[in-house]
């Protein structure tokens, strides 16, 4: 007996609720935009600016008591939120405070941070700052400019890899799917107001290149099959390249998210937003590959005959090993 | 049909083997480092002890002993990021240029006539002349000074820019040469940080250029981001000056090229002085701490090279009995009356010193100073204990993720996923060895990005194996049905792969730190995730099939 995820055939109409299922996918980039726009994001030091200290005391931990010890500082917007895992030891209680940026300040002040470990001490005298990082206003402008750059460039290299592999019509979908994907997941980062820093960038772009493999088997098997049967409706063909897939789709989803989901529970605080956000985009970049890339390429439409080579389109590599 | 070449297959274990044996030392850490460190030791000093010897011993010689690097977050330690103030060198530049052209202007006086040193902006030099219709000369005789710029792009343009406004002469550096300039001040603040750091003695510091005029430090094990900026932030500038007078408050009005700076240790003293130093700590050869000889109080020792103890010879000889004041970095420690001319280029600085401070001093003395300022646009500590966490919070959850993924494929495909299992743990050994290779920086993302490559390595054999059971519904027996199956997933397996890839590249160039570590084991991840996919599962399977020749399979 062997364990399937999907049963031997399948031969599903994905697109028999393409308005329904391409909709919602509309909808929830809709959603999340409308999110972002109205609850901003919640950006960490490295795209702000501004001091994290995590703090590590014995004794549980009063956020009232940090504030109040703080609030003295003067430092202006400080967040102190208390951090729980089960990774912790029965002792081990964290907390990570965030102070903004000191005005007219270009780079950081160790002042600042003293006072406040000073002030800490003041109310638990045992406490350990596990960490520190500072970044100045000048660098987090730059991250900021650099992250943005990345994801673009990202976008960029794809749409041209998959235009010179396949056709621009493929390369269309896979970058709206893309979009999508990105989209979402700013978007649920924006609602449950998860810290967005770098590593959450560095996610973003690690869903970029896992949806685009996804997206990419599927178009793989498309262009086989277009070559296979010349005459058949390409929605139907579509559905045949993705019931195909569909089995290799979801066990692959399965492991990396199996992977994820314990990485997630066990791999410690420090980088649960990472991977969370890789574990959400997992999820969304499977659906995307399955419900946005291909409709968008339906909807554009595509060339038809792939058994001649056609020099002018620029898929020098398409005929190497199809 | 079914077969791998000989070679081929010797090709495979042998990269199988190499890789591995990279990998190995990594399961012993703590005995491999210490070994590692022993032997650095050893051969740095040229001499060994017991100790060391003892140490050595922990890890057989004929053995690797390649490790990978843990980054900050997993190791704790400090990193830093500053940026040099690159124009503070314009404007020492151009005090020193003005002797020259003070004696420069003097020889064509007939023409020009007095001339004196205006306040300028900071990088320009500003003279004026008493007779503005000499100012062509003036001008001309200033050009002179100019000597062509030495750098790969700026080859035979002028160093200076001179130009006349009435009675004003304006001197600032050309543009090439403050390229010329900046590139010589980063190389020498990233020396000068380095010998610091070095003199500390750390472990694998990183201090290297980055963009064009940031310097970026990571040393790991030090105990603080502060403690780091002790060690590399003090300028360290030592210069020497004729003393106008002194004064007692901060506001004493100075003329013109006169400074103002306060005493290091007398509360509420301050010296004018004459803004062009005698000597600066550029001509010093060497520093040591010493005591002095009739107050027995810690003291500094300098010697110059020979331009400085000329300069340093002659000032003291012309003026005898009028003071002089030591200063370091804005602050007079001590300025002493010149009792007779020093001639031998040697000193002492004493003040109010004790041994740990006087030890520190002539360090960053003999290091040098640097060049200019820097400042620091981030800075993180992470402590020992959190790294430590995080490695172990990291590799329960590979143990636990790659356990899982077993299960789920030995459940799903029977022996093909026992096989996979097996190419699995081979891709991860793979990914160290590659790793410890190239010296990479393993981070707690990395763990992430191996973690997300146990998840993915399986990608590649997925598609085979649902290929080969596809296969396996039209092909002519099994043998044919494995073969199709690696050779029309290949396409597929490829174009997912490389998409990747491009994305690990990208993330690698534009990122930096932890998500630069991720970026390394995402891409090494691939390649060895698709060599043992196409090979090493294919080598298993097609040895499993010619020992067994079954009629049929099942995947």
């Amino acid at each position: 007996m062997r364990l399937r995820l999907v049963p031997q055939d399948t031969n599903i109409d994905f697109f028999k609720h393409a308005r329904l299922t391409f909709g919602a996918s509309v909808v929830a980039m809709v959603l999340s935009l409308g999110i972002w726009f109205a609850m901003g994001l919640n950006f960490g030091i490295d795209f702000l600016g501004g001091t994290t200290i995590r703090t590590e005391s014995s004794q549980p931990v009063d956020v009232g008591d940090y504030r109040a010890a703080l609030e003295a500082l003067n430092l202006g917007d400080v967040s102190i939120t208390e951090v729980f895992d089960p990774t912790f030891g029965p002792e081990q209680n964290v907390a990570m405070i965030r102070i903004q940026a000191q005005e007219g300040e270009e780079s950081v002040s160790p002042e600042t941070v003293a006072a406040v470990q000073e002030a800490l001490r003041g109310v638990y005298p045992a406490m350990t700052f596990p960490s520190v990082e500072s970044v100045g206003p000048k660098v987090s402008g730059e991250l900021i400019q650099t992250a943005m750059i990345a994801v673009l460039a990202s976008l960029g290299a794809i749409l041209v890899y998959i235009w010179l592999r396949f056709e621009w019509q493929f390369s269309v979908g896979a970058v709206a799917a893309l979009v999508h994907d990105i989209v979402l997941t700013i978007g649920l980062f924006s609602l449950l107001q998860i810290r967005f820093d770098l590593a959450t960038i560095a996610a973003l772009l690690t869903i970029v290149g896992y949806s685009i493999n996804d997206t990419v088997v599927i178009f793989d098997r498309l262009r086989e099959n277009l070559i296979k049967f010349k005459s058949r409706d390409l929605r139907e063909v579509m559905n045949l390249s993705a019931n195909e897939t569909l089995s290799r789709t979801l066990m692959t989803s399965g492991t990396t998210l199996l992977a994820l989901l314990a990485l997630l529970v066990l791999g410690g605080d420090v980088i649960r937003g990472f991977v969370f956000a890789i574990f959400w985009g997992v999820i969304v970049g499977t659906y995307s590959s399955i419900f946005v890339a291909k409709n968008i390429v339906l909807m554009i439409g595509v060339k038809r005959d792939w058994s001649k080579p056609d020099a002018k389109s620029g898929t020098q590599f398409s005929n190497i090993d199809a | 049909m079914l077969q791998i070449p000989l070679w081929n297959r010797l090709m495979i274990i042998l990269v199988l083997l190499a890789g591995l044996s990279f990998a190995m030392p990594n399961l012993f850490y703590d005995r491999v480092e210490r070994h590692n460190d022993a032997v650095a030791e050893i051969e740095g000093t040229g001499a060994t002890n017991d100790a060391l010897e003892a140490e050595r011993g922990l890890w057989p010689e004929f053995l690797p002993s390649t490790l990978v690097n843990l980054g900050l977050d997993l190791r704790g330690g400090a990193h830093l990021l500053a940026e040099v103030q690159v124009a503070d060198v314009y404007e020492a530049r151009m005090d020193a240029l003005w002797p020259e052209v003070r004696d420069a202007l003097r020889e064509v006086r007939d023409e020009v006539g007095t001339i004196r040193r205006q306040d300028a902006p900071a990088g320009e030099l500003q003279v004026r002349i008493s007779r503005p219709e000499g100012i062509a000369a003036a001008v001309a005789a200033v050009r002179e000074l100019a000597t062509p710029v030495v750098s790969l792009t700026g080859v035979g343009s002028p160093t200076l820019d001179v130009r006349g406004e009435n009675d004003l002469i304006i001197v600032t550096l050309s543009e090439a040469e403050r390229e010329a300039t900046d590139t010589r001040t980063m190389q020498q603040s990233v020396e000068i940080v380095r010998r610091r750091v070095d003199e500390a003695g750390t472990r694998e510091p990183t201090i290297q250029r980055q963009g064009r005029d940031r310097i970026l430090i990571q040393v790991p094990g030090i105990g603080s981001a502060q403690e780091l900026k002790d060690l590399i932030g003090t300028t360290a500038r030592l210069t020497f000056h004729p003393v106008v007078r002194r004064a007692v408050d901060a506001d004493a009005t100075v003329e013109s090229r006169q400074i103002l700076l306060p005493s290091m240790d007398e509360e509420g003293v301050f010296y004018v002085l004459e803004q062009t130093p005698v000597v600066t700590g550029d001509d010093l050869v060497d520093s040591q701490p010493a005591f002095d000889q009739q107050t027995g109080q810690p003291s500094v020792t300098f010697r110059f090279n020979p331009a400085g103890a000329r300069a340093f010879g002659n000032y003291t000889a012309a003026n005898v009995g009028a003071p002089f004041a030591i200063v370091l970095d804005e602050e007079v420690i001590s300025a002493p009356v010149i009792r007779q001319a020093i001639t031998g280029g040697s000193g002492q600085i004493t003040g109010n010193f004790n041994v740990e401070t006087s030890t520190e001093l002539a360090v960053l003395l003999r290091a040098g100073a640097l060049p200019a300022e820097m400042v620091f646009l981030e800075e993180r500590t992470i402590g020992p204990e959190l790294g430590a966490d995080s490695i172990a919070a990291g590799e329960i959850a590979a143990l636990v993720a790659f356990a899982a993924v077993l299960v789920f494929m030995v459940l799903s495909y029977g022996l093909f996923g026992v096989f996979a299992s097996l190419a699995l743990i081979l891709n991860v050994g793979l990914i160290f060895g590659v790793l410890s290779l190239i010296g990479a920086t393993l981070t707690l993302p990395g763990i992430a990005g191996i973690v997300l490559t146990i998840g993915m390595a399986v990608d590649a054999n997925v598609l085979v194996f649902e290929r080969i059971r596809e296969e396996l519904k039209t092909a002519k027996g099994p043998a044919r049905a494995i073969e199709l199956g690696y050779s029309r997933a290949l396409s597929a397996i490829v174009d997912a792969n490389l998409t990747t890839f491009i994305i690990a590249v990208i993330l690698f160039v534009l990122g930096s730190g932890p998500v630069r570590g991720f970026s390394v084991t995402l891409g090494i991840g691939i390649v060895t995730s698709v060599f043992t996919a196409i090979y090493v599962t294919r080598l298993f399977i097609v040895t499993w099939f010619d020992r067994r020749r079954p009629k049929s399979i099942e995947v």
